[in-house]
């Protein structure tokens, strides 16, 4: 059937299944847009900001597992996502970001609105595209689909150039994607997984530590009856946040620069690792030739080259987590005898307990710990950067996963906004938090615009110190208490809000804290909620960068 | 430690820029490239000749490249029996007297003259790194004006 690029374009998203997208119009989608307009399957989400957009399908791909689509126009529209395509890159979330380009005989000629997107987004991309000819349009679109949900999730990014957009093509929608150089490692190699077995079984001190590979592959059931086979305790990472549950037993909580006292204790004196979906990230290892000095290390990842590239790996099993911890647990016959150790890690959870001095003051801390408790724990969090997600990952249990949602590699102020925006499009049911701070929200505020008029009734928690609290924390312990450049001040948060018709909430008082967050709960509509906390408070406990994980700071005496 | 490795890549545009680009992003070294076509069109052979630290970084590289999508196959031929080879062109200083000298430095060498003027001689070598490096150094003595050196190329035995 002939069909213009544009057709072809919507008719292989609504074939992949998509329901939304976020994005930004502009003169090199017009073709596009003019067909979003008929486009009854789709509900298409007009951001603030195209930043927005790549955040939001970032959000929504993160809280549903499914991908997520934003759309923007050629030069700026897409240089405007690439914040968005990065995070999603270094967090491995699968993305699909489409962009107009000028005409094909125009690129090359600064022409109006004009970047090398496909040049500008190559190393923060999975891969991408420029589409050339309007016959290979629905092929890419199927390929970039398939190539960011699976393998090592990660964006795609399809560059349209507006006159293939227009012309005319035979569509031809793929029966399946054929590609010779891509094909990921879904099982384990058995010699290996045996090999792991029987290390565990002999282990006297084995340690799970997982990361957000655990949550993408579906991992965390099959986990969760790992860890009580053998009875090991469980440390996450943050983008692990979900991946067992921070309730149970055998939970140690986060690890790494702000990890807790005894999972960071822990990790150095176990004696067999498994690492799965993980990493080694320099937040968690610390000083990398003190790590973990004593153990061998099971590394299960589905990206090889993430094995044996930060520490030495004594069992690597290329793969993916569900399918490996599923073999694995058929393999151990034996459960490891490791009472002792359970001892040792009892002994460690009573010597270094997370904490805070709760006063008076209305602690941010306690502000966390009131969201779980007036949510009951079942909200999706989603976080910006900085103190406010360390204290998010510390002082909210997450039980489930995708219930976490936050920047981890990249780091990036302004996006748990965004992503809540797009967590709550994917999962209306829930509640879903943005636990912020009021230097990062203020990076993609104008997103209130686009809560409003969609009815996205998010919920945003502002732990308002008046300063970027992390550089301050930073400038406190390590430049000599030399504040520079860390005041911040912000807008009426309450007066803000109602402009937008949302509605906002200031809070002074700690015993106004959870009754504001209970009304923000009750109420159908987006609801900032402004909580003046202690300005000088530190997220405690601190591995300062370049020491052993063991070398905390604790801040309180 | 030098190591030559072989990338086999969709012969699409934008591939050597993802290659390059690789390389660049991680810090890694590339200490010479050559690129050609292969016997099937959809396909380009690349060797990439590396410089690097310790085995690791090798390794590293290795699995970088591999997770390119436009990548089909890597070899490394550092653990491999091979042959390599490298192209070199150098234009002399030449004078009709210089005659026997310069052919006598030829004659030593995987080199041969293949063109001389008045004042300028142009000589073709092909031969493994070291050999190559042998003559530059005897040629050096006679006053190189130019030179020009393809990346080396390799294949398995």
């Amino acid at each position: 059937m002939k069909m213009t690029g544009s057709q072809i374009l919507i008719e292989s998203l609504k074939r992949e299944g998509v329901e939304f997208i976020f994005g930004y119009p502009g003169g090199q989608v017009l073709p596009i847009f003019d067909k979003i307009y008929d486009a009854h399957f789709l509900k298409f989400i007009l951001t603030r900001h195209e930043q927005g957009a790549a955040h939001a399908a970032d959000g929504y791909a993160r809280a549903t597992g499914k991908v997520g689509v934003c759309m923007a126009t050629s030069g700026p529209g897409a240089t405007n996502l690439t914040t968005g395509i990065a995070n999603a890159y270094m967090d491995s979330i699968p993305i699909v970001a489409i962009t107009g380009q000028v005409k094909t005989f125009l690129i090359g000629n600064d022409a109006f609105q004009e970047a090398d997107v496909t040049g500008i987004t190559r190393p923060i991309t999975k891969h991408n595209f420029l589409v050339k000819d309007i016959n290979d349009l629905a092929r890419i679109i199927r390929e970039a689909f398939y190539i960011a949900s699976t393998g090592r999730p990660g964006p795609v990014l399809i560059d349209i150039p507006s006159d293939i957009q227009m012309q005319e093509g035979e569509f031809i929608w793929p029966d399946k994607v054929e590609l010779r150089s891509y094909k990921p490692t879904y099982f384990g190699h058995p010699g290996q997984i045996k090999k792991a077995a029987k290390l565990i079984s002999q282990a006297k001190k084995p340690l799970l530590y997982i990361g957000g590979g655990v949550i993408t592959s579906g991992a965390h059931l099959v986990l969760r009856e790992l860890a009580e086979k053998i009875q090991a305790p469980v440390t996450w990472t943050l983008m692990g946040i979900g991946g067992f549950p921070a309730n149970h037993k055998l939970s140690l909580g986060m690890l790494g620069m702000h990890g807790t006292g005894y999972a960071n204790h822990a990790i150095m004196n176990a004696d067999v690792i498994i690492a799965v979906g993980a990493r080694f990230d320099d937040r968690v290892t610390g000083r990398i030739d003190a790590f973990a000095p004593g153990a061998k290390v099971i590394h299960i990842d589905i990206d090889p080259a993430s094995i044996s590239k930060n520490i030495r790996v004594d069992i690597p099993i290329v793969g993916d987590a569900k399918n490996i911890l599923g073999e694995l647990l058929e393999q151990i016959k034996k459960a490891p005898d490791i009472t002792e150790w359970h001892k040792e890690v009892d002994g460690l959870k009573k010597k270094y307990p997370l904490k805070y001095k709760d006063d008076g003051k209305i602690k941010p801390q306690y502000v966390v710990e009131q969201i779980y408790e007036a949510t009951k724990g079942d909200a999706v969090i989603t976080t910006e950067v900085g103190q406010n997600q360390m204290w998010a990952a510390q002082w909210y249990r997450y039980d489930h996963p995708r219930t976490f949602i936050s920047s981890g590699g990249l780091g990036t102020m302004g996006f748990g906004f965004p992503a809540a925006m797009g967590a709550k499009v994917g999962r209306p049911e829930k509640q879903v938090i943005d636990i912020a701070g009021d230097g990062s929200i203020q990076m993609n505020i104008q997103e209130l615009g686009t809560c409003v008029a969609n009815k996205i009734n998010v919920k945003v928690v502002i732990l308002n110190n008046g300063y970027l609290g992390m550089v301050r924390q930073w400038q406190e312990l390590f430049y000599k208490k030399r504040y520079s450049q860390v005041n911040i001040t912000s807008p009426d948060f309450v007066k803000l809000a109602d402009s937008y018709g949302a509605l906002g909430i200031k809070v002074t008082k700690k015993e106004d804290v959870r009754p504001a967050i209970e009304k923000a709960l009750s109420i159908d509509n987006t609801v900032f909620v402004d909580v003046q906390v202690e300005p000088e408070e530190n997220v405690y406990p601190m591995v300062p960068a370049g020491e052993a994980i063991n070398k905390l700071i604790e801040g309180l005496a | 430690m030098r190591h030559t490795i072989s990338v086999l890549v969709e012969n699409k545009f934008g591939v050597l820029a993802r290659i390059a680009g690789l390389f660049s992003a991680r810090g890694y070294n590339i200490a010479s490239l050559a690129v050609s076509e292969t016997m099937d069109p959809a396909i380009s052979y690349m060797t990439i000749v590396v410089e690097v630290k310790d085995e690791k970084i090798l390794e590293q590289i290795k699995k970088q490249l591999n997770k390119l999508i436009d990548v089909v196959t890597i070899t490394d031929f550092t653990k491999k029996e091979h042959i390599d080879r490298e192209l070199v062109l150098v234009k002399v200083d030449y004078s009709s007297k210089d005659k026997a000298r310069l052919e006598n430095i030829l004659s030593k060498h995987v080199a041969k003259l293949i063109q001389h003027k008045s004042d300028v001689a142009i000589i073709e070598a092909v031969g493994e790194q070291a050999q190559i490096k042998q003559l530059l150094d005897d040629l050096n003595k006679f006053g190189i004006k130019e030179l020009v050196r393809t990346g080396r190329i390799a294949i398995t035995k």
